[in-house]
């Protein structure tokens, strides 16, 4: 029945007089070019695109309805999987929406830590995108460079908070756990070589001429249909639209570095993979920046502000940081939020990752709306798409950085 | 222009009367009734400048400790791209036939969107090309993130048929 | 009667010869639809490498393959999807259940997600973890050829008389009033009959619509 309505909406568009010479085409949910699960029905005239209609919801799992279900902290979990190429910038974004609802300031330590996992987690998105991307127009080599360096940044997660994939590191006012000295070293050694990789990649890449063929001129956005289209991140700024969070409303300790917002202008896919590329460098300069300067002190708020969780050793060690975090995770206690509401966002991988965040008093949200920057990208797929070959299909979706887990929750 | 300007600005344009606004954090939000919303977002689109829908959102507040009679709100966050100012509108929906105009002439990104708190929801959007499920399937019948629909469902999960291993 | 055979043939039980075959060429079909799948990607990518063990060459076209590799939770809309692949897979085939919300829901106990893909196809090795590393992915791939090697036969004839449901207890969590809303989600990507009655597959008609006996 759905393929009917599809099917219905894809002949309804104009300029099918001569549908005779027309037929559809069923691409996904399974294919290995859909990055996951989601289905395109194109409408092909020989191999040219008429009319692209996207199918989502093959991987809606009820993400919203389960934040609903649990507090602030145990619901870090859940966001982890939302955008699991970058699982610990979807747990910054989300408990920065927290503490802009509870009003707390965290410490400078813990700015700075979030500032280089948020930054890792970028070159780690902007890897994974582009080694995937260049993976479906052919170049494997590329796509196990990329893939090398994203184990090194696996293995730093894995020091930091015990956890190589989804590390549930951050807590409402601070992190799991502080990072040590050994970790700023592995740190150190990784951004060393990541440069080596790097160069790597974009000596296999950047003058590759079925690589740039394949990508120059395909899938164009201009400025306007960005701002009209809702485009933000990578592909906002591929076309022209000079927005970032991270420089227009500053969070975490961002206006402290020193680096650049990277934009091009002509829109189309080569020029989203060469923002991604340089973007990773900017990530880089941060993060040398944050290690160079990282403050000493405490990584959590004040205990006595009854919101955070008191560390690990003195849960165990001590009966006053037992009784706090009695109070704080049994389920008739917990924290008190205000009851109200609040829209916040930072600046994800793929683009503005934001919660709309209602508290109704209790430790648990009332509402917990994601804005997942891969939904808005996708919508725009049968824009982009109308009139190009069959073979730029996965050229633009690759380009565009779709991952279903944050485009259905 | 910022988020007070376009309030001035919208108060001179609907009547004194018809906006209520108010502030938490660093969100300002104009409460506005469903009839004049369409007023009020094409103003701030082409007059004020908040060229970007950043989205759109719908919340159900039955039982919420603050809920007036109004069941759902629907949240459209805007964005000045070229100033950096933000400014929340929200409107207040009801139950047995909820339906809003679509803001789908304004931006074009608010198509899907609009189709997911259809989906979620059921808020219906006049004027919108498309209006179908886009997560659930089709044939689904609830709203999931109603307040009286179950975390767990009402079993449409099991309904499936199932494969054993002799019958491939 | 003794045959005499030339230096360089030996004898072997044609099963053992078809379970070393089988065991060392498995060919994955990766039905990756959440983050298990990319570590599904870093079991084949290049630090760990599964083609040391005779698995790497993932076929996106299940007529291809012999082992379906469900990475990530499933859903409603996805079940159906899931079972059409594996009926499209040619015998002998095998199924691994990656990740904690593939074998049982994991953290997804929600409305859409399917509590548990062993529900609704037949699942040879389950894999804890949310996600696995790839090591654990690994280690199931060595313990499925492991049991290839045991129990295959040659002409897959032990699956024949596997006819019962081998899945979790059929007494589900559902609440005693509930009631199973009408429609039939078994159509997301399959043509609709009108008749209620849905081709499914080639082995026979199935009517989709009733509820399963065993879930009765």
């Amino acid at each position: 029945m759905a393929l009917d309505v599809l099917e219905r909406q894809a002949s309804d568009a104009p300029g099918l007089d001569e549908r005779e010479f027309q037929w559809t085409l069923n691409f996904g949910p399974q294919h290995p070019a859909t990055h996951t699960t989601l289905r395109l029905v194109l409408t092909l005239e020989g191999e040219q695109i008429i009319h692209a209609v996207p199918d989502i919801g093959f991987l809606h799992s009820g993400f919203e309805k389960l934040g609903e279900d649990l507090n602030l902290n145990q619901y870090v979990t859940i966001v982890d999987r939302m955008n699991y190429t970058s699982p610990l910038c979807n747990e910054i974004a989300w408990h920065h929406v927290c503490e802009k609802l509870l009003g707390i300031e965290l410490t400078p330590r813990c700015k700075y830590i979030r500032v280089i996992i948020n930054e890792l987690m970028r070159i780690q998105d902007h890897l994974l995108n582009i080694g995937t991307c260049a993976l479906d127009l052919g170049a494997f080599t590329a796509f196990l460079y990329a893939f090398y360096q994203r184990e090194l940044i696996y293995d730093l997660c894995e020091h930091a908070s015990g956890q190589r994939f989804h590390s549930s590191f951050t807590r409402v006012g601070g992190l799991l756990y502080d990072v040590d000295d050994a970790w700023i070293a592995k740190l150190r050694s990784f951004l060393k070589g990541f440069m080596k990789a790097y160069n790597d990649v974009t000596g296999l890449l950047n003058r590759n001429k079925i690589f740039i063929d394949r990508l120059r001129g395909v899938g164009v956005l201009t400025k306007e249909e960005a701002i009209n289209r809702s485009a933000t991140g990578p592909i906002a700024r591929a076309s022209g639209v000079l927005r970032d969070v991270r420089k227009d409303d500053p969070y975490l300790s961002y206006p402290d570095f020193d680096f650049q917002v990277v934009a091009a202008k002509e829109g189309d896919c080569l020029a989203r993979y060469h923002v991604r590329m340089l973007e990773m460098l900017e990530s880089h300069k941060i993060i040398t920046q944050a290690i160079d300067n990282l403050p000493s002190g405490p990584v959590n708020v004040d205990v006595d502000g009854k919101v955070v969780l008191p560390d690990k050793s003195s849960t165990w060690r001590s009966i006053e940081g037992m009784i706090q975090h009695f109070e704080l995770t049994m389920s008739n206690r917990g924290f008190k939020t205000p009851v109200n509401e609040v829209y916040g966002a930072i600046e994800g991988p793929g683009g503005e990752l934001g919660f709309y965040l209602v508290c109704d008093g209790t430790e648990k949200s009332w509402r917990c709306r994601t804005r997942p920057p891969a939904f808005y990208h996708l919508a725009m797929f049968p824009h982009l798409i109308k009139g190009h070959m069959l073979s730029d299909v996965v050229a633009v979706l690759g380009s565009l950085s779709i991952i279903a887990a944050e485009l259905d929750r | 222009m910022t988020a007070q300007e376009a309030i001035n600005k919208l108060k001179e344009v609907s009547g004194n009367g018809s906006i209520s606004t108010s502030e938490f954090r660093d969100n300002t939000r104009v409460h506005v009734s469903k009839d004049i919303l369409m007023k009020v977002l094409t103003c701030l689109k082409n007059d004020c400048g908040f060229d970007f829908l950043v989205d759109i959102t719908a919340i159900d507040y039955m039982g919420y400790p603050t809920a007036t009679t109004d069941r759902f709100a629907v949240v459209y966050c805007l964005l000045n791209t070229s100033e950096g100012s933000r400014i929340v509108v929200k409107t207040m929906v009801n139950d047995p036939d909820p339906v809003l105009p679509s803001s789908y002439s304004l931006w074009k990104g608010a198509d899907w969107p609009e189709r997911e708190v259809y989906d979620m929801y059921g808020i219906r959007f006049e004027g919108h090309p498309d209006l179908r499920r886009i997560l659930m399937p089709q044939e689904f019948t609830s709203y999931p993130l109603r307040k009286d629909y179950p975390l767990r469902g009402m079993g449409e999960r099991h309904n499936f048929p199932v494969l054993t291993r002799a019958e491939g | 009667m003794a045959v005499s055979l030339p230096e360089n043939v030996f004898t072997a039980k044609l099963d053992a010869l078809a379970n070393w075959v089988r065991t060392n060429s498995l060919w994955p079909m990766p039905f990756a639809t959440a983050c298990c799948g990319i570590e599904l990607m870093a079991t084949g990518a290049s630090r760990h490498d599964l083609a040391r063990f005779g698995a790497e060459v993932m076929r996106f076209s299940p007529r291809q393959c012999d082992l379906m590799i469900v990475a990530g939770r499933v859903v409603m809309k996805m079940l159906p999807v899931l079972q059409r692949i594996w009926q499209q897979m040619p015998e002998p085939k095998w199924c691994i259940s990656m990740g904690a919300c593939a074998s049982t829901g994991g953290v997804f106990d929600t409305y859409a997600v399917v509590q548990g893909v062993d529900r609704f196809i037949p699942v040879d090795m389950y894999v804890p973890g949310c996600p696995p590393r790839p090591e654990q992915l690994i280690q199931a791939v060595i313990d499925l050829q492991e049991k290839i090697r045991q129990t295959g036969k040659f002409f897959s004839d032990e699956f024949d008389k596997r006819t019962q449901y081998t899945g979790p207890s059929q007494s589900l969590p559902r609440p005693l009033d509930a009631v199973v809303a009408p429609g039939d989600y078994t159509t997301a990507t399959r043509q609709w009959e009108g008749t209620g009655k849905v081709q499914f597959g080639e082995r026979g008609v199935r009517t989709s619509l009733e509820i399963h006996p065993a879930r009765k």
